[in-house]
């Protein structure tokens, strides 16, 4: 194998620690060999299939529905309204306690009167196959009675824009604003002022598999079972309790194998509980599997911000002050339960932060606008802060003839200055940021690349060099959602458990949909316990069996996950030593246990197997003292409360080619070094960062859901809507600094969203990098031709 | 009212007979008649590559072809690649190298990477990622997967020839 992933560095000193070991994921055997499970190989008896009726107008009223023919069609079970399916299912409301001023209103599961965006879901079909639903959805006759739409976020914002929501009397969801410092002085003692104006297209996750449920309904027990393709199976199981009239008991969500999820699969959808809705209607199973078209106008979208932002800086090379006015859309409604604020809480709270400036000023307006709704795609918000410090960084070291790798360190927040609170209000525990950029530039030889440039430049050859430092919360505490009174938790629990046969099983609430979390925990609970991590067994994705857990977001799996996972483990380790130590007639504390066996505590001497202390605890009790109880079951919860969330932070690198007479661009290197505190496993922490990286290129250079002004998503196709291939990516090379949080134990602090969180402000920096000398400056993602040809003045 | 169609193919080498409308996918008919569902649907129109499966001996997508195409022909997918040991070395360097997440793409990544090895002979890494790129992996970025491909190539023709420039 490839010595590329494993030979990194690791925390572990210690060989027999799992904890810093590249571990292969136990799970991809399954998964190279077919044997995948998701939720769509999956078959209930009885199961039928349901098919929904989408509005092809962004913005029209409902006139009339004729079900009728549909219903006649061959195979179909069961055509519903809107109306209909409103009886048995609540419509639902976000609420955010910290943003009262949120404008919001009710959205129904399937429209009732009107549709505000292409795509939303107006009736479904119910049929024996989905090809027999699919062929009576066309037979479901509408008449429409065409709105208008406002597409744009500015034109939402207009004064005599088309409403999205009448009663609202605005499209104005939000205005955040914040003021810190003396801005107008800062910019007033500014020797130079570096002002752009950015816009950062729409995009979406673009999950391979397309979302998925299952619902069965059980009439008898008034129980509900969902399989469906989520990060968040806990969260959902309380969202349709709530939504559906169920007790919580009475409902199951299991995540099977998900097939790539990147928070596009963290939400209720609305066509997702109709399916639950209909089920109960049917009181049998239902599935609903999106196809490509759906997945592009209905799964959440992400960014579609343009913001005007400038920097203050003096002529010595000092940042004086940062302003940022964002506008950025949501769609048509506040996505549920979260609301869409959050993104642009991102670019209001995390601009400018790697800096020690003092003086800044935000503002940040949500608009309405009759598109897909926008939600918690990878790195929310974070990706746009990032890029707009960053470009007018490179700006004002252009303007000012500086080394941007000098201008970087000489303003980064010093590292005697933590926990330290930006000036946006946001505060860290600290930023490895000067050790990130000494380690890129162990990584990459800035100098020799410069001069490869430059001589290129000569020859007609246009490379550039960007460089981004970025700046990431992640593991978010209760201050999030717990203080906006929204139902989405902060903790993690486990329950881990000793078999009788001296193995392991964990039971967490955690959810892995690839990344590797599973493997990390195991690795946590072999090295707590002290045996092999194949004798341990990660088990979660099921509500019901597995204690509550928020699930994947946020980049908390490690980080939050890890440490309950490794103080249950310790908890179950004190239990199995009592026990121990009964039988051998020692104090605990001189017993400890080591690669599956009880050993001396000091020296290491093997006393006994730890299969044979389960077997003992599990069948021959008699042999105890009568006083003991063999506790070999253990739950934790763990919720983080010292800090509001972790800090990460890095650094990535890209150098690049851009052809001036086509205006492609050609990605030749790409460097990233991160610091997500404790390295569980090297291996998976790197593929999060490299496949993050990508899909930061994929925002930067490819993708974007390209809408008309009438609201109509024009490239609602995998042919059209283009993401990264294996043939215009480079390898990824990697660095770490390690820097474990003080505020747990295992010190891990996340790493899902690093890569994708700092690749567009480092491609786009490579490309004015590159373009600059031509007289050119691009400030919109996606770089495609088009727009560097515009910036070249070529078109 | 039977539109259906008989068709008998040949499915990691065993003889089946079934009937199946005649715009059902081969893709759709080995998932739901067959329950193979190690290959998946992604796009339904030939462009994301998870759905790639081996007809005659070439890998197409399973999207674009018909199930009644396939009568009379010998389909093989990741089950059968898997029980016949063929691309074995493939999917430990898969697991090895973590060139699976989800694991969605997979499969078809898979195929396509099987028909490469099937070609026999080493190739330079910018060209196996060429030769990749009709698959899409939304999660690991590609280079695992290059990896492990290149490797097994490796080790089964040796080093490639030296690329030019």
């Amino acid at each position: 194998m490839s010595g590329k992933a494993g030979a990194s560095s690791s925390n572990s000193t210690n060989p027999t620690n799992p904890i810093g070991q590249a571990i292969p994921r136990a799970s991809v055997r399954r998964l190279v060999t077919g044997r995948g499970r998701y939720t769509d190989d999956m078959t209930f008896a009885r199961m039928v299939h349901a098919v929904f009726v989408r509005s092809p107008f962004a913005h029209a009223r409902i006139l009339s529905i004729d079900t009728g023919e549909a219903a006649r069609a061959p195979g179909v079970v069961r055509v519903v309204t809107g109306a209909e399916v409103a009886e048995v299912c609540k419509p639902f409301q976000v609420r955010h306690a910290g943003f009262p001023a949120l404008k919001v209103t009710p959205q129904h599961v399937l429209a009732v009167d009107k549709a505000s965006w292409q795509g939303e879901a107006v009736a479904a079909v119910v049929a024996e196959s989905r090809a027999e639903a699919e062929d009576a959805a066309e037979l479901v006759m509408i008449e429409w009675g065409e709105l208008p739409a406002v597409a744009d976020a500015d034109a939402a914002l207009a004064p005599d824009a088309p409403l999205v929501h009448q009663e609202l009397g605005t499209n104005e969801a939000l205005a955040l604003t914040v003021d810190g410092g003396d801005v107008d002085g800062a910019f007033a003692d500014a020797d130079v002022v570096v002002e752009e104006e950015f816009r950062f297209a729409r995009h979406t996750g673009v999950t391979l598999e397309p979302r998925c449920i299952i619902a069965d309904y059980d009439p008898s027990t008034h129980a509900l079972a969902v399989h469906q393709s989520h990060q968040a199976p806990h969260e959902m199981a309380d969202v349709y309790a709530r939504h559906l009239g169920f007790p919580g008991h009475n409902v199951r969500v299991v995540a099977p194998d998900v097939g790539g999820a990147f928070g596009l699969k963290l939400q209720p959808y609305a066509d997702e509980i109709a399916t639950c809705a209909l089920s109960m209607l049917l009181g049998r199973p239902v599935k609903y599997t999106a196809d490509r078209l759906e997945s592009f106008v209905t799964d959440i979208h992400a960014r579609g911000h343009h913001v005007k932002a400038r920097m203050a800086v003096s002529a010595d090379g000092d940042i004086l002050g940062l302003e940022v006015d964002d506008v950025y859309g949501i769609g048509a409604y506040s996505q549920f339960p979260r609301t869409s604020v959050f993104e642009g809480v991102h670019v209001l709270r995390m601009s400018g932060v790697a800096y020690k400036h003092t003086n800044y000023r935000a503002r940040v307006r949500v608009a309405y606008q009759n598109k897909a709704l926008s939600g918690h795609y990878r790195g929310v918000g974070m990706p746009i802060a990032n890029t707009v410090t960053e470009r007018l960084v490179d700006m004002a070291t252009t303007e000012l003839g500086l080394d941007p790798v000098a201008f970087r360190r000489r303003n980064y927040v010093p590292s005697e200055a933590y926990p330290h609170t930006a000036p946006t209000g946001f505060s860290f525990e600290y930023m490895s940021l000067g050790e990130c950029l000494d380690k890129l530039e162990e990584l990459v030889d800035i100098p020799a690349l410069r001069a490869e440039r430059d001589s290129l430049r000569a020859d007609g050859v246009y490379r550039g060099i960007g460089i981004a430092t970025f700046t990431e919360t992640t593991a978010i505490s209760p201050e999030y959602y717990g203080k906006a009174e929204i139902r989405v938790a902060a903790q993690e629990s486990c329950v881990v458990r000793l078999e009788p046969s001296g193995h392991v099983r964990c039971l967490i609430g955690m959810t892995d949909q690839g990344q590797g979390t599973a493997t990390g925990i195991a690795q946590v609970v072999a090295a707590t316990l002290g045996v092999p991590v194949d004798d341990v067994e990660v088990i979660s994705g099921d509500s019901a069996a597995t204690p509550y857990g928020a699930g994947a977001f946020a980049s908390r799996g490690a980080a939050i996950g890890g440490e309950v996972a490794l103080q249950a483990s310790r908890a179950l380790k004190e239990n199995i030593l009592a026990v121990a130590a009964a039988i051998l007639q020692e104090e605990p504390a001189a017993l400890d246990l080591s690669d599956g066996r009880i050993v001396a505590a000091a020296g290491g001497t093997a006393r006994m197997e730890l299969a044979e202390i389960a077997d003992i605890g599990h069948f021959r009790q008699n042999i105890l003292p009568p006083d003991v109880q063999p506790q070999f079951t253990v739950a934790r919860h763990h919720v983080p409360r010292a800090l509001p969330h972790l800090s990460g932070n890095g650094i990535q690198l890209s150098y690049l080619e851009v052809d001036p007479g086509l205006g492609a661009v050609k990605l030749l290197r790409h460097a990233v070094v991160h610091d997500c505190g404790t390295v569980i496993n090297p291996l998976l922490v790197h593929e999060q960062i490299r496949g993050g990286a990508v899909q930061g290129i994929g925002s930067a250079l490819y993708e974007e859901s390209v809408y008309n002004n009438e609201g109509q998503m024009l490239n609602a196709s995998l042919a059209d809507y283009l993401v990264p291939m294996a043939a215009e990516i480079p390898d990824i090379e990697i660095a770490d600094v390690i820097t474990p949080t003080r505020s747990s134990e295992l010190g891990a602090k996340g790493v899902g969203e690093a890569g994708v969180t700092g690749a567009s402000p480092a491609i786009l920096n490579a490309i004015n990098d590159a373009i600059g000398p031509l007289g050119g400056r691009l400030a919109e993602i996606p770089a495609t031709p088009e727009r560097i040809l515009r910036a070249l003045g070529v078109v | 009212m039977d539109d259906t169609i008989e068709i008998t193919l040949t499915v990691n080498g065993e003889t089946v007979t079934r009937r199946t409308s005649p715009r059902q996918h081969l893709v759709d008919f080995l998932r739901g008649e067959l329950g193979l569902t190690g290959s998946h649907v992604g796009c339904e129109h030939g462009v994301c590559g998870a759905c790639t499966i081996r007809l005659d001996g070439r890998a197409v997508r399973g999207c674009l072809t018909l199930a009644v195409q396939a009568d009379g022909a010998r389909v093989e997918t990741i089950e059968g690649l898997t029980e016949s040991s063929e691309i074995s070395d493939l999917q430990r360097l898969f697991v090895e190298r973590n060139a699976a997440q989800c694991g969605y793409c997979t499969p078809g990544m898979l195929l396509t990477a099987a028909e490469l090895v099937a070609a026999g002979q080493a190739m330079p890494r910018a060209a196996i990622r060429d030769f990749m790129s009709g698959n899409y992996c939304r999660c690991t970025g590609y280079q695992a997967i290059i990896d492990a491909i290149e490797h097994v190539l490796e080790a089964r023709f040796g080093a490639p020839a030296k690329e030019e420039g």
